[in-house]
């Protein structure tokens, strides 16, 4: 069983730089059509200030930090054995390329079902941009498989 | 635009079917190295049958659908349960349908319901969105 006295542990914050190329390449690998998502001077006609992140993008923010994601090392898991099961985001605003957001983490819960044989470990992030504003906050629930 | 009303369908997405090129230029792009996406012989030994499409990957795709309906600047949240592993060759198809248009936040704003299903109509992901219209 993944040891529940770790609940409520706060990761290191981390600060990550949010480049253009690596949204073009995002936006490439999800089949993306929609110009404002590659093109600069399209993002501005649609009223963006620069490439705008996708909706998911704040969840590969997580994985810029020093470690895939810290949790699994903190939590001793073994990373054949997670699954994701659910995420969740909202955005009150958007992140744009040329940003750099600090991601925040903080270990929010674990629990089990089917008498341990799944846990859940529930994750909460926060990103804020260079101006301080908090652009987007994630919930993101693993599962763990122990049979 | 044209009115948004509960039952409102949103235009959906037919994705390709899931390749292992798509999975390693997923991998590489969004930072998710996890080698169970992309190395046949780690997903054997963690008793997978081989390896299979991340859950955020069908996530992005049910985003492409939200954002060619509305602005992602619109987007207020976005949320979904990873319901079955997608595997390799699946073809995804992503729908939407408005289940509530409510007032939040001095926006009219719609709740939609989002599904990313197999051809054979097993459901992948299940979520919603709430969206300022």
């Amino acid at each position: 069983m993944l040891d529940r006295s770790r609940i409520g542990h706060e990761f290191e914050s981390f600060s990550a730089e949010v480049e253009k190329g690596r949204l073009r390449f995002f936006a490439k690998s999800i089949g993306e059509t929609d110009p404002v998502y590659w093109d600069e001077a399209a993002a501005r006609s649609a009223g963006y200030r620069n490439i705008p992140a996708p909706p998911t993008f704040p969840f590969s923010l997580d994985m810029d930090g020093p470690e895939l994601l810290p949790v699994i090392d903190f939590l001793k898991m073994d990373v054949s054995r997670i699954l994701h099961g659910a995420q969740e985001f909202e955005y009150p605003g958007m992140i744009y390329a040329g940003d750099t957001i600090t991601v925040k983490s903080k270990l929010k819960d674990i629990f089990d079902k089917k008498s341990g044989a799944l846990e859940f470990v529930v994750m909460e992030n926060s990103y804020t941009n260079q101006n301080n504003e908090v652009v987007a906050k994630s919930t993101c629930t693993l599962v763990y498989r122990n049979a | 635009m044209s009115e948004v009303v509960v039952g409102t369908e949103i235009a959906s997405l037919e994705l390709p079917p899931i390749s292992r090129f798509t999975l390693a230029l997923y991998a590489g792009a969004s930072g998710d190295h996890n080698p169970i996406h992309i190395d046949s012989d780690f997903a054997k030994k963690a008793g997978m049958p081989d390896v299979f499409a991340h859950g955020m990957l069908s996530m992005a795709y049910l985003g492409r659908m939200l954002t060619n309906w509305q602005p992602q600047s619109r987007l207020v949240k976005f949320s979904s349960r990873f319901l079955t592993i997608t595997q390799l060759y699946d073809v995804i198809m992503c729908s939407g349908k408005v289940t509530e248009v409510f007032e939040e936040g001095g926006q009219q704003r719609a709740r939609i319901e989002v599904i990313a299903a197999r051809k054979d109509g097993t459901q992948t992901l299940a979520g919603e969105a709430i969206v300022a219209i």
